[in-house]
Parts: C-alpha cells; structure tokens; sequence
C-alpha cells in the first residue's frame, strides 16, 4: 500500500487526493475483482486502477495546461554536467557527492515538476520497476510512446536535480547569470 | 574499443538498466563494459541515480487511512461484482 500511495502522492501532487485515489483504487479493485485475471500480474492490475482512476477523475479536477515542451536536454545530463565521461580516473567524488546530498523533497519536487504523461511514465519504470509492456497496457498507449516518455521525462528530470544541485552549490553553475537588458532602462546612471 | 562501441552501450543505456534487452545485446553490453571504464562508470551512475530517485521518493501510508479503507471495504460487503470494470470511467 506504501508504494500505491507514494504513485498516488507524486501523481496528484496533494495528500488528501492521493489517499482519496489510493481508497478509490481499492474499493474499484475489491468490486471489480472478477475482471482480474488469474495468473496474471496483480501488483501491475492494481497500478493500472490507479493510474487510469487519476487520468479519468483526478486529472480533470486538477486542471493543469498539458504541458508537453520539455525543451532540449541532452542525453545524461548530470552525469556530463559532473565531468563524467571526460575525466574518468578523476575519481569519482562529484558524482557520489551529488548523489548523497540530493534530498527526499528534491528528489520528490524534481519529479512532481514533470509535466503529467512524463511522470506517469518515469514513476512507474523508475520507481515502480514496470516493463515497457506492462506501462504500456497501463497507459493504453504503444511501447514506443513509453520509450519516448521516459526517455524524455528522465532527461527532464536530470536537468531539475541539476538546477537544484545548482542552487545548493554540488554542481558549478551551467552558464554566467544573464545580463536582464530590461532592467536598465532610460533610468539608468549609465 | 571503439568510439562506436561506445555510442552503442550508451544508445542503449536505458534499455539496459530497464532489463529490456535480449540476451545477446546483453552481454554483448557486458562485454564492452568491463573493457571500458568511462562506459562503466556512465551506467553505474545512471543505475546509482535511479536507485537515489526510488529511495527517495517513498512514502508511507498513515495508520489513519489505512484503517479508513480497511473500514471502506467493509462497508461494501457485497462479494466481488465479475461485472463491473474498474478500469471503466466514472459514469
């Protein structure tokens, strides 16, 4: 039940949502048991509730725009932003350093902050350790849309625990803070 | 070992920590992997940065809501529909 709640948790964002989807989840479990098949993975039927009660009731409630630009990241974005794969006998303190002072609510933000489709697909291979298939019958959507959302949604995920690696000063900054033209204005001294 | 090698095994990075590989892309992964430690330490980071996000991202279930849904289930005690979908909408 931990783990449908923490799905429940990162998916609605509030904890009064989640522990109402994790109750509802059970109860359309409990009545709807003779839908599941015997033999069958019932770990990965129980996530399917779940994820379809939250795009089908919670979503709607919810209301957020659909967001779906990530923008452009490249591929392994922390570990080349830490210096890996150039400096390999260098040791190997800036990646174990990150990876130690990252924290719960980092972690936890970083993920919330993906737009909806990347995160229902990164919290269930990531966190949940789902296969391809089994997202994809979740998800009612092809293996190759999952493979493209998680390839995406983790690439965005990294470029969030940089930016707060960032501020906490575990990664260098990625580029000199940028001059806001706007800000001097005709007021100006200069 | 060749910086194509290297490409392949990072093309397919992913796929690999998700177990999503045949057997032979596997160990032909494998392979190159222990003859190339940049390659390595990529997919250790990788896998070690996966294991900090799931760890850190746990939650647990208060007794509170526990004991609501125990006392929800109970109070449907009907036996198990065959003919409802809870995959369905809401209507």
């Amino acid at each position: 039940m931990d783990g449908l709640f923490g799905a429940a948790m990162r998916m609605t964002r509030n904890p009064a949502d989640a522990e109402d989807l994790v109750q509802e989840t059970f109860l359309r479990a409990y009545r709807g048991y003779g839908r599941f098949e015997e033999g069958t993975n019932l770990r990965a039927w129980l996530y399917r509730i779940l994820t379809n009660t939250f795009i089908n009731s919670y979503r709607a409630k919810q209301r957020r725009p659909e967001e779906s630009d990530l923008g452009e990241v490249e591929d392994l974005y922390l570990y080349r932003r830490l210096g890996g794969l150039e400096a390999s006998q260098r040791g190997r303190s800036a990646e174990d350093e990150m990876l130690d002072f990252v924290t719960d609510s980092e972690v936890k933000d970083a993920l919330e902050a993906l737009p909806e489709q990347f995160r229902i697909a990164v919290l269930l291979a990531d966190i949940e350790g789902f296969s391809y298939k089994e997202i994809a019958e979740m998800l009612d959507v092809p293996i190759g849309t999952v493979m493209s959302r998680l390839h995406r949604g983790r690439k965005a995920l990294q470029k969030s625990l940089g930016q707060f690696a960032e501020e906490r000063g575990l990664l260098p900054r990625s580029s000199p803070p940028v001059l806001i033209a706007s800000e001097t204005g005709p007021d100006s001294d200069d | 070992m060749t910086e194509h090698e290297c490409d392949d095994a990072l093309t397919r990075l992913y796929e690999y920590l998700d177990n999503e590989l045949d057997e032979s892309t596997r160990s032909h992964i494998e392979e190159h992997l222990q003859k190339c430690s940049p390659c390595l330490e990529a997919f250790d980071f990788e896998a070690e940065l996966r294991k900090v996000i799931a760890d850190r991202s746990q939650e647990r279930v208060s007794a509170d809501l526990r004991s609501r849904i125990l006392a929800a289930l109970e109070q449907c005690s009907v036996e198990p529909a065959h003919d409802v979908d809870p995959l369905a909408p809401e209507p």
